[in-house]
């Protein structure tokens, strides 16, 4: 059955690939079968059971700190993330071995900003299972576009164990910050980003502190701007946004208190303001006069980013980055920016202009799949069941192979969008290398005619066909199915 | 792929190292190796770290007036005291975490160029390497000046610029054709024959065919030269000293690239940054075993090889509320082989009094670090000047490429 190159493009440009019978589905009506997803309630996979939320497990984090620990730096030091330090998230026994041999590896060095901090044994182990969660989610996902969004924003806001103290957070970040957003406004997205410890935490705004706060005053600390940078740079603005070095210390101070609730507080374990870290006056933020206002001005500023004409044009830019082309048509670019304008930053309205996009339509498939897409469409395709811990592991295992470990990007920039950011010599060898490996394991279980068909059918070259039929066994077709540069583009 | 016993190479694991040997490889459809004149015998291998190194802490200027009050409780006690950084010249230390390059500028082997900076002057992380990689003033250039310092050089064919890991980072990227090298093997590798029918499979798709046609080529010589490796995951420190010993033999095989670049990420210092201790001692006591590794792994060919290890930029000279330090302005630049001519700190010191600071928080810039880069380009790999000056670092004529780096 010749299956249309729309179903292809539906199932793999804005799903996460086929899984057996999706094409077919697809093929009917490629774009209703789309918004069909965005239309139904968010499923909620079955993988993230018995999963921690943030504040239970930063509630935990805090009080497993040790006591001598605990005497030393008070008064004041619980108000602190900065302080989250790895050697104070287990005993000090397993933070010391936390640097050496016992550590479980992280993913593979990468250009990278973010001083890195081991994460503790048991906030590794913590990770490993929500990485593990997070696989198993896009693997077995009904709403693949959905799950596609919850995948972009949660790259667009960065949250790493590139910083080993927020690694025991990172899946509960994008559960609660990111997922349940990705079809509503912009702002409300931005500002639970914001208001999460784990990104408080991540970019250092916990512990930073006005000089002129009560807290400030008294201990001779002060701000750190990191987190208002990046907001600036990379979340809403962009770099080339038209903002000042001074907009970024303004901010800075205006983000001074936004800060997490310890456990003996209200709210424990999530946001808390801190008058006694805020720094008071007035700021002149982005030509704004900002009147003294405590939390209030942060609220101010964040809604004031998330409609400015940049923050329009950065997303526009990125949205059709990552679903038309690495390098966009400016037309595009300018449509979505527009409607982002106009519909004050409704996702679930930019998210299906995509969709209707022409140029998302077009051939020859300029976008290449990232190493998680790549592992997540070939387990996919192959229907893997992942049904114990074994193959679950070989999965993370094969992304740590292939350098994109979930949640692992070591820069808050988070992974490439871009063919020449993962295809080289290397990378496609240890891709063939996967796709040899899984076909092994499927041995048997899948018939290459039909792995073909429900997979790259609409999209295969008379090349691979021919190919096929030379392979010398089953597993090396389906291994050459994966492999093939069609299976590897979107 | 050398050794055709399939069963021998079933055993292999795979370390990998794609650049294109000369002769004995692999051949595949679509790529010619043309034989041209052979390449340079120099070695240039540059380290960039990612997330703007403090210059101050890495060569602490201990003998400025100013140093201790301007740095606080981030300023280092003089040689010789206690927790007090070691000493260079009397004037500037060096970190006490960098032990592991005292020998090597007690040998005049390692020069410090301290308040450089590249042409970008504000604080963006990723704007500020994207112009330290396409050594350019704007945006404008889309290649790396190290993949354009490559296509002016002589060559038998071979790809002679080499990468670590499998993303090529961009100031190799462009039309020379690079390899890579990848110190850990974590997926068990697929059989030769299934990549050259892979190979074959991908001749409809460039990028995928360029790709996997120059890892086939260079499989064989990867095996020779690196024999059998194990394949252990590796942790952060671990893994750049281990890259850096396997660039060095690498770099030091007659038949092995000229060019390597190395990236060390962690540099990003905004909290608890410490001093002796600390997330930054821990990383540059990684650099410099990785510095060390690299140098003994070249063997005699550390002769012709010089080193350059950059950032984007630097820290702020102030400690900020968090024990760390901000995005700043001038920073260091290490320069280190045995064609270097070190044991100097070279700065043109603009001090540290608060109206010397850039923009009344950083070290400000006094040397361009296009100097340093073009003289490798020029005096190193033998390029030139017309192509340095109009291809390479374009718009940089007042920063003149300065032979004096190195030795005659």
């Amino acid at each position: 059955m010749a299956l249309p190159v729309s179903a292809f493009i539906a199932a793999n440009r804005f799903g996460l690939g086929a899984a057996p019978g999706e094409l077919a589905a697809a093929s009917i009506d490629p774009k209703a079968w789309l918004k069909s997803q965005l239309a139904a309630p968010p499923e909620t996979p079955v993988a993230f059971d018995g999963l921690s939320d943030s504040a239970d497990v930063l509630v935990e984090q805090i009080s497993k700190r040790p006591v001598a620990k605990v005497l030393r730096v008070q008064p004041g030091f619980m108000d602190s993330g900065a302080k989250l330090g790895p050697a104070m998230l287990g005993s000090p026994k397993s933070g010391a071995g936390a640097t050496g041999s016992v550590m479980p590896q992280l993913a593979k060095p990468r250009p990278a900003m973010a001083a890195a901090l081991p994460p503790s044994v048991i906030e590794y182990q913590r990770y490993v299972k929500e990485a593990e969660a997070r696989i198993l989610a896009q693997v077995q996902s009904r709403q693949p576009l959905r799950e596609r969004l919850v995948a972009f924003w949660s790259n667009h806001f960065t949250v790493s164990i590139a910083r080993g103290t927020v690694a025991g957070l990172v899946g509960a970040f994008e559960r609660e910050a990111i997922r349940p957003y990705v079809t509503g406004r912009f702002h409300d997205l931005l500002l639970a980003v914001v208001r999460h410890p784990a990104m408080l935490i991540y970019l250092d705004n916990a512990g930073s502190t006005g000089p002129h706060s009560p807290l400030g005053l008294r201990r001779g600390v002060g701000l750190n701007e990191n987190l208002a940078r990046e907001l600036l740079e990379l979340h809403t603005l962009g770099v080339d946004g038209g903002y000042t070095q001074s907009d970024v210390t303004q901010f800075a101070r205006i983000l001074t208190g936004w800060s997490y609730a310890n456990p003996q507080e209200k709210n424990a374990g999530g946001f808390a303001f801190r008058p006694v870290r805020h720094e008071p006056g007035v700021k002149i933020f982005l030509g704004y006069r900002f009147a003294e206002g405590g939390e209030r001005e942060g609220l101010d500023a964040i809604a004031l980013l998330a409609r400015h004409p940049s923050t329009a044009r950065h997303i526009a830019r990125q949205f059709a980055a990552h679903f038309i082309a690495d390098d966009p048509p400016p037309a595009v670019v300018d449509r979505f920016a527009q409607l982002f304008q106009q519909t004050d930053g409704d996702l679930m309205a930019l998210t299906q202009a995509a969709i209707d996009a022409p140029e998302a339509w077009d051939r020859p498939l300029s976008k290449v799949k990232s190493p998680n897409e790549f592992v997540v469409a070939s387990l996919r395709a192959t229907a893997a069941p992942l049904s114990n811990p074994q193959e679950i592991g070989a999965a993370l295992g094969a992304l740590k192979g292939l350098g994109q470990m979930p949640f692992s990007a070591l820069s808050p920039a988070g992974w490439p969008d871009r063919a020449d950011g993962w295809i080289g010599p290397d990378a496609v060898m240890e891709r063939a290398d996967f796709a040899a490996a899984l076909a092994r394991r499927m041995r048997g279980r899948l018939a290459p005619a039909r792995l073909l068909e429900t997979s790259v059918g609409p999209v295969a070259s008379p090349a691979l066909a021919r190919a096929l039929s030379h392979a010398a066994s089953v597993e090396d077709a389906n291994a050459l199915i994966l492999a093939s540069a069609e299976f590897q583009r979107r | 792929m050398a050794k055709s016993d399939k069963a021998g190479i079933s055993m292999l694991s795979r370390r990998r190292l794609l650049f294109l040997g000369a002769t004995g490889l692999v051949m595949v459809p679509g790529i010619r190796m043309a034989l041209a004149r052979a390449p340079t015998e120099n070695r240039v291998v540059v380290v960039v770290l990612r997330g703007a190194l403090d210059g101050l802490a890495a060569v602490p200027p201990y003998g400025d007036k100013d140093y201790a009050a301007q740095r606080g409780s981030l300023a280092f006690a003089p040689p010789g005291e206690a927790g007090g950084c070691l000493d260079l010249d009397g004037h500037f230390g060096l970190h006490p975490a960098l032990s592991d390059l005292l020998p090597l500028w007690q040998a005049r082997e390692l020069a410090v160029i301290h308040a450089a900076a590249t042409s970008y002057r504000d604080r963006s992380h990723f704007e500020g390497q994207d112009l330290l990689e396409t050594g350019g003033t704007a945006h404008a250039l889309a290649d790396g000046w190290l993949n354009r310092a490559l296509t002016a050089m002589p060559g038998d064919g071979r790809a002679l610029g080499l990468a670590v890991g499998p993303a090529t980072p961009l100031i190799l990227r462009g039309p020379a054709r690079t390899g890579s090298y990848e110190p850990q093997q974590i997926i068990a590798p697929a059989s030769p024959d299934f990549l050259n029918r892979l190979a074959d499979l991908y001749r409809s798709d460039p990028l995928f065919h360029r790709a996997l046609a120059e890892g086939l080529q260079a499989q064989a010589l990867t095996d020779e030269v690196m024999g059998n490796p194990g394949g252990k995951p590796l942790p952060g420190a671990q893994y750049l000293i281990a890259a850096a010993a396997g660039v060095g033999r690498l770099l030091a095989d007659p038949r092995g690239p000229r060019v390597a670049v190395l990236e060390a990420p962690g540099w990003d210092t905004h909290v608890n940054q410490g001093l002796d201790k600390g997330v930054l001692a821990v990383a540059l006591k990684g650099l410099g075993q990785s510095l060390a590794a690299l140098k003994q792994a070249l063997g005699p060919a550390w002769q012709r090889t010089t080193v350059i290890a950059v950032t984007e930029f630097g820290r702020t000279v102030a400690v900020n509320g968090t024990g760390g330090t901000d995005h700043g302005t001038g920073t260091i630049a290490l320069l280190l082989g045995g064609k270097v001519a070190g044991g100097r700190v070279i700065a043109d010191w603009p001090g540290l009094a608060t109206g010397k600071l850039y923009q009344g928080r950083d070290l400000a810039p006094t040397f361009d670090l296009r100097a340093a880069l073009k003289t490798l380009c020029r005096h190193q790999l033998e390029i030139d000047a017309a192509t340095v000056e109009n291809r390479i670092f374009p718009d940089s004529r007042h920063a003149a490429a300065q032979p004096g780096l190195l030795r005659a």
